[in-house]
């Protein structure tokens, strides 16, 4: 029997102690008519070696392509060392860290990691991670709620800039306890939030503002002045970011005059977590010191024992799943553990210059990508923006077909946007990273230029 | 006070040095970062946050980072060591026993890892097209038929990422069901008094009140005060069974008629389902939204925290609500079904598709097991629990439920132990440390007083469970003969008896470069 | 055996309420409930001016096991709340009916304290 370590004797040894005959008078209390027949609908089980074949026949159905796709997940080089250490069995079938001294390795993990991550935004504290990053924005919105004292209706300003999955999930989570979501446009020319277009909100009650950067489309906002005007409406700054960026961007903590953003959140992944389609990946979010007690999620803290020793531990642990009647509520109580073990040993390993360079070398690669494709007739640039390691490409046909036909040259082109921003036309979002060589790109150009011609050709 | 005689000096826990305090200025991973010219800092900068590299030219010097960042310089060798270092300063299922009531330790197949991370799997972009995906989408529409079938429901939609958000979607669901109808009175969600935390807050989420029911001495949720409870102001009742007690709810059809007469759905929290896989269903028991927790029953890792996964199915009423997205066949060919398609769906819980990793394990894990597999999980973890209550009641525990049999896992009270000796279940939990055993579940549930709930799983010997047993008489022994001693364990773990007030008081959450 | 003074009056959410020379009431949490929570962290308070209906949540304490709303006994506005408590929390668990002392009501209505339970009636609920 897979994985019952009983043998025949034992189960009698067993059913003797207990003073019953057979296994199934253990479940006497359970009425009769409940019972289930036989689950034959399941298929009968496989040994190891039968489900290695199955599995391996399954993901060689799959091929790898090469992927160009960002859009809130991103391919970078990891490590081998990370994942085969974050795949001990120490650290992989650990429970969560409630029994402190049972767990000093995972907590001084959690607590490291949170140092980094403090680092990185240039912000006070940083919780132990969320399930994603679109999740991490509700919490953050569910979070600016309870924090925002002087604001007596919540309503959150989203720009439509911000990953429309992130925009879609964040309002769920949220629309059930009455806050409100207004949608605010980007300027078509620009792809960047119009600041003018928050003019009418100036004078208002506005519980929190969010601020993507860079933007869904790659585009770099206006962070200062946006942060600014917030603040000055007595709002509060939720930043959306891709951790990995902020090793060459401006991080969240130092945005404005005073004191940076509130509260930063985002996507883990970039840092150490493939992209395996799709999960298991990590909310981060990090808040100001004042904020802390508002902060959902676990945090390790750093203490000391009966003898005097460093030992680390959960903290403020109450605040979780605790119902403050008329407040926002959360009912989060996990963290995305083994993931952001991972994103730990990648973070040290990598440092400060090499995720920089990493983050350098994404940029370099998407702005050469830009120039080959924006060289081929019919496709442009869409925005007049600057933009950090993503793209938004016009393509002279739908974008549909041509990525389905990119993919017979073993190429993933891209996120085709004209479903969520129909507005934009035949409109791709592009992505490179540092694994892409100049030969890739080349394919890349080379791919789409053929199908762009074929298409030409028969259409005349 | 104990003797340092009596220590047990590891040469492995000595440290608690941080990754940050290892740096030497100048140090890196040579082998892990790009090394072309143009993306390496221009100038001699100590600080790489304020170094310039070729690569960003293109960007106006207001949008780069101006702040220091401090980070671990070190070499890959001082990385692996350190982090291999904290990983034996760790209990772990790989390692020891670990009875926790209501998280199911269960041995996590190493199989289940590796065939998970193919690097075919791992390639894969959420965004990535169908039809270069067809392997993995089969996968997840092979789960989701699995545990369609073995919960009873009419469908499933795996994209929750934890217990707790698959309990968000499933009262959403019922929030959803009931406004689509019309029906606005509903405003009200009951719960039994013994329900973990999670409950009560995750109704709030979906904006309900709360009514607490009260658990009679038996074990079962009291009938009388049930039925004085529904009313045209009901949506619903969120249940587990067996409740988290561990007893199997006996009148729990009854509790369905009663719900569903006032115009209530039923919830059905997962959390015990280690315990009835294979012998009851969910959806036979009259539950119309059922979470699972992947990373118990369906021993996907723990992972010292997360991730988990917590999959819904749910009754055919419920279906237009299934949370998005979920994979739909159509010939041979699967897909994600997209959020047009679907208008009434409760929406998207995440950014992309779920936890795909902890779905495959989840998947490969039901293979090995299958039909046969899958009733001998509920069969030897109600045997090991059975076993385990009686062997520890004959050396003197209290069951806090006598009467009753153990489901996969039990409750014991050392109210009288306490009232003797002044032994704390806290007490036992430490000192089962120095024995070689994580400790169970302490002071949950709130009702019975010092509780111990424990949970072996199916997959431990008779020899851990002896091992076990043997220890904690040994450690009663101790209670009765030296409390003090027993009170200020544990000794042998690298840090004892932390203070958790101070780590409040002074609230230290992340290393300061200035220390 | 948690001690309860005869002399003030109690509601089932463990709140203590003293009627003050000058016709406000201070309110604190009992020994019950500073036992039940240990040794507290940190406690927040209403301040000054905010008024409160009965039964309204007007404060927190908070221990390392568990955190609790503190409920306001009678309808009223907040006078001042204790200053010592930001520093020594602590003061509760060791002095709950006297330093624990945590904010002060002008009561909307001078007669609804005589409607909360007294010490008797406080006991019966801890059962």
């Amino acid at each position: 029997m897979p994985f019952i370590p009983h043998t025949e004797l034992e189960i009698q040894d067993m059913l003797a102690a207990i003073g019953v005959k057979h296994l199934d008078t253990l479940f006497e209390e359970i009425p009769k008519e409940l019972r289930c027949d036989e689950l034959t609908e399941i298929a009968p089980g496989l040994t190891e070696m039968a489900v290695t074949r199955l599995m391996q026949q399954r993901a060689g159905q799959d091929p790898i392509d090469l992927c160009f796709i960002g859009a809130g997940a991103y391919e970078h080089h990891i490590p081998a060392a990370v994942w085969q250490i974050a795949t001990r069995g120490e650290f992989y079938s650990a429970y969560t860290p409630y029994q402190a001294e049972a767990s000093q390795g995972t907590l001084q993990v959690i607590y490291e990691y949170q140092s980094m991550m403090t680092q990185l935004m240039a912000m006070d504290v940083s919780n132990a991670s969320l399930y994603d990053g679109a999740s991490a924005l509700g919490e953050a919105i569910l979070m600016a709620v309870r924090a925002n004292r002087q604001s007596k209706k919540p309503r959150i300003l989203m720009p439509r800039s911000v990953h429309p999955h992130y925009r879609r999930a964040a309002t769920a989570l949220v629309e059930a306890q009455g806050i409100e979501i207004i949608e605010i446009p980007f300027d078509p020319q620009r792809g960047a939030i119009d600041p003018a277009s928050l003019a009418q909100y100036a004078g208002q009650d506005i519980t929190a503002l969010v601020i993507p950067q860079p933007n869904f489309f790659g585009v770099l906002e206006d962070v200062d002045t946006l942060t600014d005007w917030a603040h000055k409406q007595g709002a509060l700054v939720i930043a959306q970011v891709n951790p990995l960026t902020t090793a060459v961007l401006q991080p969240p903590g130092a945005w404005g005059k005073a004191g940076g953003v509130d509260i930063a959140c985002g996507e883990g992944q970039p840092l150490g977590v493939p992209l395996a389609g799709g999960g298991p990946y990590y909310g981060f979010m990090c808040c100001r010191q004042e904020h802390v007690r508002q902060m959902p999620g676990r945090i390790a803290g750093r203490t000391v024992d009966l003898e005097g020793r460093t030992g680390f531990t959960l903290t403020l642990q109450p605040r979780e799943q605790h119902i403050r009647r008329a407040k926002a509520t959360s009912n989060i109580c996990t963290n995305q553990g083994l993931a952001v073990t991972a994103s730990t040993i990648y973070m040290a390993m990598l440092g400060a210059e090499g995720l920089a360079r990493v983050a350098a070398a994404s940029h370099q690669q998407t702005q050469a990508l830009r120039d080959r494709l924006t060289a081929i007739s019919g496709v442009k640039a869409v925005f007049k923006a600057n933009n950090f390691h993503e793209i938004v490409l016009q393509l002279p046909k739908p974008v549909a077909p041509i990525l389905a036909r990119l993919t017979d040259h073993g190429v993933q082109g891209g996120f085709d946007l004209s479903l969520d921003y129909p507005e934009l036309g035949n409109s791709l979002l592009i992505c490179v990273t540092e694994t892409k060589t100049n030969a890739d790109l080349d394919h890349y150009a080379a791919a789409l230029q053929q199908i762009l011609s074929d298409s030409k050709r028969t259409a005349s | 006070m104990s003797q340092s005689s009596q220590h047990n000096i590891n040469p492995l826990q000595t440290s608690t040095q941080l990754i940050f305090e290892r740096s030497q200025s100048g140090r890196q991973a040579w082998a892990q970062a790009p090394n072309e010219a143009s993306v390496m800092a221009a100038e001699d900068s100590s600080n790489p946050a304020l170094a310039r590299r070729p690569a960003l030219a293109d960007l106006p010097p207001h949008f780069l980072r101006r702040v220091s960042l401090a980070m671990p310089e070190v070499s890959e060798l001082d990385v692996v060591r350190h982090y291999t270092r904290l990983s034996q300063r760790n209990f772990s299922v790989d390692t020891h026993f670990y009875p926790l009531g209501s998280c199911t330790m269960k041995y996590n197949p190493r199989a289940c890892n590796s065939l998970a991370m193919q690097p075919a799997f791992l390639a894969r972009h959420p965004l990535a097209p169908a039809s270069r995906s067809q392997g993995m989408l089969s996968c997840v529409y092979d789960l989701q038929e699995i545990l369609r079938v073995v919960t009873g429901m009419a469908g499933v939609s795996l994209t929750p990422m934890a217990g707790a958000q698959g309990e968000y979607a499933g009262m959403a669901m019922i929030r959803a069901y009931h406004r689509t109808r019309g029906d606005l009175a509903r405003t009200e969600v009951l719960v039994p008094d013994a329900a973990h935390g999670t409950n009560p807050a995750t109704a709030a989420m979906c904006g309900f009140q709360v009514k607490e029911i009260p658990t009679g001495p038996d074990g079962d949720v009291d009938l009388v005060a049930l039925q004085a409870a529904v009313g045209p102001q009901t949506a619903g009742i969120m249940l587990t069974n067996p409740s988290t007690l561990g007893i199997f709810e006996r009148n729990i059809a009854e509790i369905a008629r009663i719900v569903h007469k006032a115009g209530g759905l039923l919830y059905y929290d997962g959390a015990n389902l280690n315990a009835i896989l294979g012998k009851v269903r969910p959806g036979d028991m009259g539950f119309d939204v059922v979470h699972m927790n992947l990373h118990k029953t369906f021993s996907t890792p723990h992972g010292g925290g997360g991730p988990g996964a917590g999959p819904v199915g749910v009754s055919e009423r419920l279906l237009p609500f299934l949370p998005t997205p979920f994979v739909i066949r159509e010939g041979e060919t699967y897909r994600y079904v997209t959020e047009k398609e679907r208008p009434q769906s409760i929406g998207r819980l995440s950014a992309f598709n779920g936890n795909m990793g902890v779905l495959l394990r989840a998947y490969i894990y039901a293979r090995m097991l299958g039909r046969e597999g899958m009733v001998r999980v509920a069969d030897y973890a109600t045997l090991n629990a059975n076993y385990m209550l009686k062997k520890l009641q004959e050396a003197g525990f209290d069951a806090a439920y006598p009467q009753r049999r153990a489901t996969h896992e039990f409750s014991l009270t050392l109210k009288r132990n306490n009232q003797e000796t002044g032994v704390r279940a806290l007490d036992f939990a430490k000192r089962l440390l120095d024995f070689g055993y994580h400790a169970p579940t302490v002071y949950f549930p709130l009702m019975v007083p010092e509780c111990l709930l424990i949970e072996p799983t199916e997959t431990e010997s008779k020899a851990t469970l002896d091992g076990f047993i043997a220890a904690m008489i040994a450690i009663a022994k101790e209670s009765r003969e030296d409390i003090a001693h027993l009170q200020a364990a544990p000794y042998t773990q690298p840090v004892r008896r932390l203070d958790e007030v101070r780590a409040v008081k002074e609230l230290n959450v992340r290393w300061n470069p200035a220390n | 055996m948690s001690r309860t003074p005869e002399e003030l009056r109690y509601t089932a959410s463990h709140e203590w309420i003293k009627t003050e020379a000058d016709g406000t009431v201070s309110i604190g949490i009992t020994d019950h409930a500073q036992d039940a929570l240990g040794d507290l962290v940190y406690v927040e308070l209403p301040k000054a001016g905010a008024k409160y209906a009965a039964d309204a949540a007007c404060a927190v304490v908070e221990s390392v096991k568990a955190a609790s709303d503190v409920y306001a006994p009678i309808a009223g506005e907040v006078v001042e709340s204790n200053p010592a408590l930001e520093a020594s929390p602590e003061l509760i668990n060791q002095d709950p009916y006297g330093k624990g002392w945590m904010f002060r009501l002008r009561p909307a209505d001078p007669n609804a304290v005589a409607t909360l339970l007294d010490a008797a009636g406080y006991r019966a609920t801890l059962g």
